[in-house]
């Protein structure tokens, strides 16, 4: 599973879980781009079949719905794009 | 996996353009903000080449028609979101107050159930229906031309004359 690094100010670990396709995901993105936060991404839709059963219940550790964007950040996690709340827990 | 001719503007165009008329014609409108819809239009056109049907671009779909039925655009939860948060979940479809700029759209909550839980559902739906005056849904009667849907709600707006709502009454 190949992760995306956006390089940036560190904030202990920020992973955001996102559908390449999802306008959602792609403002939560943006935003964490915004903020200068390091991050790393994953485009869940784009794993291929192999791969995609392993990163399915990753993520439903996080979020159980399985929608996106998830973000984690820390032992913390974010379901939607919530701006105020992504920015209040990456300030 | 091989990869596909890249998804052109025109193309996006094109489909933006009929799924507007599409939506405007039944009485749905479209996210005003037309570089944020035709980023989800850019996404249900790659879904439709990934799986043979637009799926929601904002769920993962598992690849079965079967299993995405329920999330192929318009999806089943679109007529309740739209009712309850003046936009579907990946809001490509708006109420007419967001069009207008007069309501605004936040983050939707997941509506849709979980797989398990939608099994069970599909595997319920496929038994014979109960006895006459058993209905899942109640039935509304749209009080100007008389149109008849089941569903949780009357939708917005008739898809048939385009009178509110407000217009609809409890028919069964």
């Amino acid at each position: 599973m190949k992760t995306e690094h956006v390089d940036g100010r560190d904030h202990g670990k920020v992973m955001l879980y996102a559908l390449s396709t999802c306008g959602w995901c792609a403002k939560t993105k943006q935003l964490l781009t915004d903020l200068g936060i390091a991050f790393d991404y994953l485009y869940v839709d784009k794993v291929g079949p192999d791969e995609q059963k392993a990163v399915v219940e990753e993520v439903e550790k996080y979020n159980p719905a399985l929608s996106f964007p998830t973000v984690v950040i820390g032992d913390r996690t974010i379901v939607g794009f919530r701006e105020d709340e992504l920015r209040k827990a990456l300030a | 996996m091989n990869e596909p001719a890249p998804i052109t503007a025109e193309e996006i165009d094109r489909v933006y353009c009929e799924i507007d008329h599409d939506a405007e014609s039944a009485g749905y409108h479209l996210h005003p903000d037309e570089a944020f819809t035709k980023g989800l239009v850019r996404g249900l056109i790659e879904n439709e080449r990934r799986y043979g049907y637009r799926s929601c671009p904002c769920r993962l779909a598992m690849g079965s028609k079967e299993a995405d039925l329920d999330i192929i655009c318009p999806c089943d939860y679109r007529d309740p979101d739209l009712a309850e948060y003046n936009a579907c979940y990946c809001a490509l479809y708006v109420s007419r107050g967001v069009k207008q700029g007069e309501q605004t759209v936040g983050a939707i909550p997941e509506r849709r159930p979980p797989r398990a839980e939608r099994e069970r559902a599909r595997a319920e739906a496929r038994k014979a229906p109960g006895a006459i005056g058993e209905f899942p849904f109640p039935i509304w009667r749209c009080g100007v031309c008389g149109y008849l849907c089941a569903r949780g709600e009357p939708p917005l707006q008739c898809p048939i004359c385009k009178v509110g709502k407000e217009r609809f009454g409890r028919f069964i």
